[in-house]
């Protein structure tokens, strides 16, 4: 019991809002304590973990090409793009990011697209393109934009990536069975995120109709 | 044979470039902590393999200790509106072009290096393509664009510094699963779970693991940390055991069900807290709140479709 004490310091920590390096830290640091290892089995053990783990940090090398892309005026141009298309409304836009994304991750194709790659360069600009066409956005009317075209990333990324035969979960999941002596092939678990990946897709493409409305509405009364 | 240790050199490199090129930028007052800790993370990646675990664990805390007492600044050299507007009217929208370099290598590459293995590991072949995108949009860029040789890597400085320490977040939440399970977490929580719902009702059984997957998953930040654990308790004794339950829904509805966990937990930084800084929001939740309204009804769906499709 007393090992889940250090869920306790990550909830008061976020809740708090210390800074979550600090609180991270602190979680290890008692939750090891609390299962009887030292501070420095639990520093080395977390130092271990760091090492083996730095591929999650292997993305921030993208960041030279966005800065060279965004000082070329990228951003901007994808405004310009969508101020050009007629009929281009943000909901139409980013529910065919949220298609693409999600066929993209059900072929095995999770890299390709990203908040880094794909949505800070040319996604959220385009949004707010298309939602500002003839109509005046406040501030928080971006930052809502550019938080639905993250939201919508990660939509299509979780609810797509499970199709594919070969992702880690789908072979989380049958290592997992398989140690309790149920062997299930993995088209047999991925044919399951079907109904799902559907399910997800109808959920967030009316979300989207429905946050294009309400863009649309209070810019009409403005 | 290049591997991700190639990779890793690049990367380390890149980092090491940002702490120099940030020492250069004097209207930061607090520039010299933002190089610090640039450069740890460049020697992170340079020589982790070499550093022995005690090593990397004190690289670590010092990475904390700098961001906790707040020695990181933001910085800001961010090009001019109207050269950045006059630059988008010449160039056209050539520039999409180079954009895509990266998506399209990566996705030419995956393929490619699995097709024909040999020159690089086919299972880290995304991931190498996707550095070898990065190189090739930048000899594209610095051949046709003709920038300052130093401007890529400069701007790419100022982004990185307005992402600042939660840059290593995803990297830090991992690393704190792994104390987890050497301290037996997910054992004393499968318990817990086990001991809380009612052995014979099917319907309560089958919401208690949906709830409990996504419950576990917003406090691990991961379903893949959820799932083992949910899985012994409730899965296989009762789902499977007791009530027949066919496992192939059970385990890959199940998992989804922790998906929709993912979507609301700042846990789960590299997807909700990493985006919110990279797209400067001022809210930092701001891209969990906009996830909510997704994430309830799609988890009501789940534990429904395990309840119809698993049982039949």
């Amino acid at each position: 019991m007393l090992v889940l004490s250090g869920i306790a310091v990550i909830i008061a920590g976020f809740l708090l809002r210390f800074n979550p390096l600090l609180v991270i830290i602190a979680s290890a640091l008692v939750t090891g304590m609390a299962a009887g290892l030292d501070p420095v089995a639990i520093i080395a053990s977390f130092g271990k973990a760091f090492n083996d783990t730095r591929y999650v940090s292997i993305i921030w090398i993208v960041l030279p090409v966005i800065g060279l892309l965004e000082a070329y005026g990228l951003q901007e141009r994808a405004r310009q793009l969508i101020a050009g298309m007629k009929g281009a409304t943000i909901g139409r836009l980013l529910t065919g990011y949220l298609v693409l994304r999600q066929l993209l991750s059900a072929i095995g194709l999770t890299s390709v697209a990203g908040h880094a790659q794909t949505v800070r360069p040319l996604v959220a600009p385009m949004a707010e393109a298309a939602a500002g066409q003839g109509v005046d956005l406040s501030d928080d009317d971006r930052e809502d934009i550019r938080a639905m075209s993250a939201a919508t990333d990660n939509i299509g990324l979780f609810f797509g990536e499970d199709i594919f035969l070969a992702i880690g979960s789908i072979l989380l999941m049958k290592g997992v069975l398989e140690q309790n002596g149920i062997f299930v092939e993995p088209l047999r678990l991925s044919v399951w995120a079907i109904p799902t990946a559907i399910t997800a897709f109808v959920i967030h493409a009316f979300r989207l109709w429905r946050f294009e409305r309400r863009l649309a509405r209070k810019g009409g009364a403005a | 044979m290049i591997t991700l240790t190639a990779v890793y050199v690049l990367t380390g490199l890149v980092f090491l470039a940002f702490a120099l090129l940030g020492l250069r930028e004097r209207q930061n007052p607090r520039r010299f902590g933002n190089a610090a800790f640039w450069s740890l993370l460049a020697v992170s990646m340079l020589a982790g393999d070499r550093l022995g675990d005690i090593g990397n664990g004190v690289l670590v805390l010092l990475l904390v200790a700098l961001a906790g007492t707040g020695a990181l600044g933001k910085a800001s050299a961010e090009e001019p509106a109207d050269l950045r507007e006059a630059r988008a009217a010449r160039h056209g929208n050539s520039l999409f072009l180079l954009a895509l370099v990266i998506p399209v290598t990566a996705l030419a590459g995956s393929f490619l290096f699995k097709t024909f293995p040999g020159l690089v590991d086919p299972k880290q072949a995304t991931l190498v393509s996707l550095a070898a995108g990065v190189l090739l949009a930048l000899g594209i860029g610095q051949i046709w664009l003709r920038p300052h040789p130093a401007l890529p890597l400069q701007q790419g400085r100022r982004l990185m510094d307005s992402v600042g320490w939660a840059a290593i977040l995803p990297q830090m939440l991992a690393s704190l699963g792994a104390v987890f399970a050497l301290a037996g977490v997910g054992d004393v929580v499968g318990q817990l779970v086990e001991g809380a719902i009612p052995q014979h009702s099917l319907l309560a059984s089958v919401m208690a693991y949906g709830l409990g997957m996504a419950l576990f998953t917003m406090v691990m930040g991961n379903a893949f940390a959820a799932f083992p654990v949910m899985f012994a308790a409730i899965g296989l004794p009762v789902l499977i055991g007791e009530h027949h339950g066919n496992p192939a829904v059970i385990s890959a509805i199940g998992m989804l069900a922790g998906f929709c966990g993912t979507l609301m937990t700042p846990m789960a930084a590299n997807f909700n807290l990493v985006p919110a800084a990279l797209l400067e929001l001022k809210d930092k939740n701001g891209v969990i709140r906009a996830q909510v309204g997704t994430a309830l009804p799609l988890l009501i769906a789940n534990i429904a479709f395990i309840y119809w499709f698993a049982f039949r």
